[in-house]
């Protein structure tokens, strides 16, 4: 009450109120042109002609997205981001919730394993790409184990596309290399949904999940009908947070495998880096940039806005 | 002594499971990077070294070092000014709200979320212009603008914990804005500085987009470096590894050290408070 009389409308805005409204705007004006002015800038870029050494700002119309959109690279692209982001979301949330469920149980030894699967988080995409380029390096690391078995996967270097149909001019399809590449992001990014999905348990209380039992509940029932809904805005930060850092990611391919032979695992990260740091072609890289950008917004902007509403 | 319940036994058969697989990595690091020269094969990869020896580190410092010392020239002042300008940011947007407050920590934030991809081009640009391109201030600059969004929601999610009554009496004796924050808030955001700093280092550190098309060679930072060192052909493995891991020690002895503040930052930096 004593809060809602202080904020009536009637109160002046202090001196004290426009000083901290000075202090804001250095770094709002900095975002403001370095964020959303530098998006406008790229996206001016796309729209020209600017595809060698020589600025030429001349208006080109949406030719570089049809360039792209006809690109047999460019589609390649899309469509390991399509099966990269799948996989990658699905195994960091399944391991990322199991292995919080199991690590919440009150074992011996919770906090050992806690760490040793948090601990990849600290590491750089670039170190992870540096390693596992040689684990999964299909003459050395884990085959070494699978050869008792018999199997010798390719890993990165397979080139098969399963389930494949034609589309466009690739073949659209899962891509076995991927799996290699979504192995290594799996490894460094299980223990970000882990540490999310334990704090998400730490806050249900266990009278809930007590009262489920005496009702009769089995323990699984307890997980899946009390448990699982009480998670499930944790999950949707996952699936938020995971979806854009996938729909971004550059480092850790470029670091392990690099766009592949028939660019199995390429993405729209590294052709963009590619084509406009190592062969010039500005506008077509910005092109790329703005649908990455256009990609990731299609997650972000629907969440900002809800939580800004709940801000309120 | 109780009977050993078979459920529990299986629950611990997973986590150790995955730990191993977890920690696997490491302990082929480890292995090939403490190799002496003739031992280093794709065939032995798993095996242990007869004796421990420590040329591959030796030659992966000598490569690294002058790239290591860029990256801490970086990372400090980048990640100081980032958390002080996200600490100022915080407090004004949690404790001075005024009307369209939260659109604009909305318009900051979605900043965070971008692909730097489609800024890159234009800013670029920009520091050719200003002259910092290819420079180490340059890529500090970059650090503290785009790290704006992250230090920004951090700190606001922090001090929404700190109630306003204590802000509100401060006012009532008089206090000013930077009265408020100099002897009240400051004091009290200690941990916050703490998780945003080591948040920011780590992220800075391990930054590899904006170095790689920022700088070149002598200006490059560790995480470039080592990209180079396994993209080159000539470089032995077992000195790639130990590079790996000398990249990678500063991060790894802030988590294993403040682990519990890293992922506090982790949280903080995710879930909107």
């Amino acid at each position: 009450m004593e809060n809602q009389a202080q904020r009536s409308p009637k109160r002046r805005i202090s001196k004290d109120h426009w000083t901290a409204i000075a202090f804001l705007i250095p770094s709002f004006i900095l975002i403001l042109v370095f964020v959303y002015g530098f998006i406008g800038w790229t996206g001016y870029v796309s729209l020209s002609n600017y595809n060698s050494l020589v600025p030429d700002f001349s208006f080109a119309g949406l030719k570089n997205y049809i360039y792209l959109f006809n690109d047999f690279r460019f589609q390649a692209d899309l469509r390991n981001t399509v099966f990269f982001t799948i996989l990658f979301i699905g195994l960091v949330i399944v391991l990322g919730m199991g292995l919080a469920i199991l690590i919440d149980q009150k074992l011996k030894g919770e906090s050992i394993f806690r760490n040793i699967l948090l601990f990849p988080m600290a590491l750089s995409f670039i170190v992870t790409g540096v390693v596992w380029q040689w684990l999964l390096n299909p003459s050395t690391g884990f085959n070494q184990f699978l050869s008792v078995f018999g199997i010798q996967p390719k890993w990165y270097t397979d080139t098969t596309i399963l389930a494949g149909f034609e589309w466009g001019s690739i073949e659209f399809g899962l891509p076995v290399a991927i799996i290699a590449v979504v192995i290594a992001a799996v490894w460094q990014m299980t223990g970000f949904s882990l540490a999310m999905y334990l704090a998400g348990l730490r806050g249900i209380p266990e009278e809930l999940r007590e009262a489920a039992r005496m009702d009769g509940a089995s323990e699984f029932q307890v997980y899946l009908k009390v448990v699982l809904p009480m998670l499930m805005p944790i999950t949707m930060s996952v699936v938020i947070i995971m979806a854009h850092i996938s729909l971004k990611i550059f480092d850790l391919i470029y670091a392990m495998t690099g766009s592949g032979a028939n660019f199995v695992t390429d993405v729209p990260g590294v052709y963009m880096f590619e084509t406009t740091f190592r062969g010039n072609y500005y506008a077509n890289g910005a092109a790329i940039a703005i649908i990455m950008l256009l990609l990731v917004a299609i997650f972000i902007v629907p969440y900002l806005w809800s939580s800004r509403k709940g801000d309120k | 002594m109780a009977a050993f319940p078979i459920g529990k036994l299986i629950k611990y058969i997973i986590l150790i499971f995955f730990a191993i697989i977890f920690i696997m990595p490491i302990y082929v690091i480890l292995v090939t990077s403490l190799k002496p020269l003739d031992e280093v094969s794709l065939a032995t990869m798993w095996t242990l070294p007869s004796a421990i020896d420590f040329s591959s580190y030796v030659e992966a410092f000598s490569k690294l070092a002058p790239n290591f010392m860029n990256s801490i020239y970086l990372v400090v002042p980048a990640t100081l000014l980032s958390a002080l300008l996200g600490a100022m940011n915080g407090y004004v947007l949690s404790k001075w709200k005024f009307k369209g407050a939260n659109t604009i920590f909305t318009i900051i934030l979605f900043g965070m979320f971008i692909p730097y991809q489609s800024i890159l081009i234009p800013l670029i640009q920009f520091l050719r212009t200003i002259d910092l391109y290819n420079t180490i201030p340059g890529l500090v600059l970059v650090h503290v603008v785009y790290g704006l969004p992250i230090t920004t929601l951090m700190f606001r999610n922090f001090y929404a914990s700190i109630p306003d009554s204590m802000i509100e009496s401060a006012k009532i004796d008089g206090a000013s804005f930077l009265g408020i924050f100099r002897h009240i808030i400051i004091p009290l955001s200690i941990t916050g500085f703490v998780v945003v700093a080591i948040w920011q280092f780590t992220n800075i550190w391990n930054e590899f987009l904006f170095a790689v098309t920022i700088t070149t060679s002598d200006q490059q930072p560790v995480m470039v470096a080592l990209q180079n060192l396994s993209g080159s052909q000539i470089v032995q493995w077992n000195v790639q590894m130990a590079g790996a891991l000398l990249a990678a020690l500063p991060t790894l002895l802030v988590y294993i050290f403040a682990g519990k503040y890293f992922v506090r930052g982790l949280l903080a930096g995710s879930v909107k408070g």
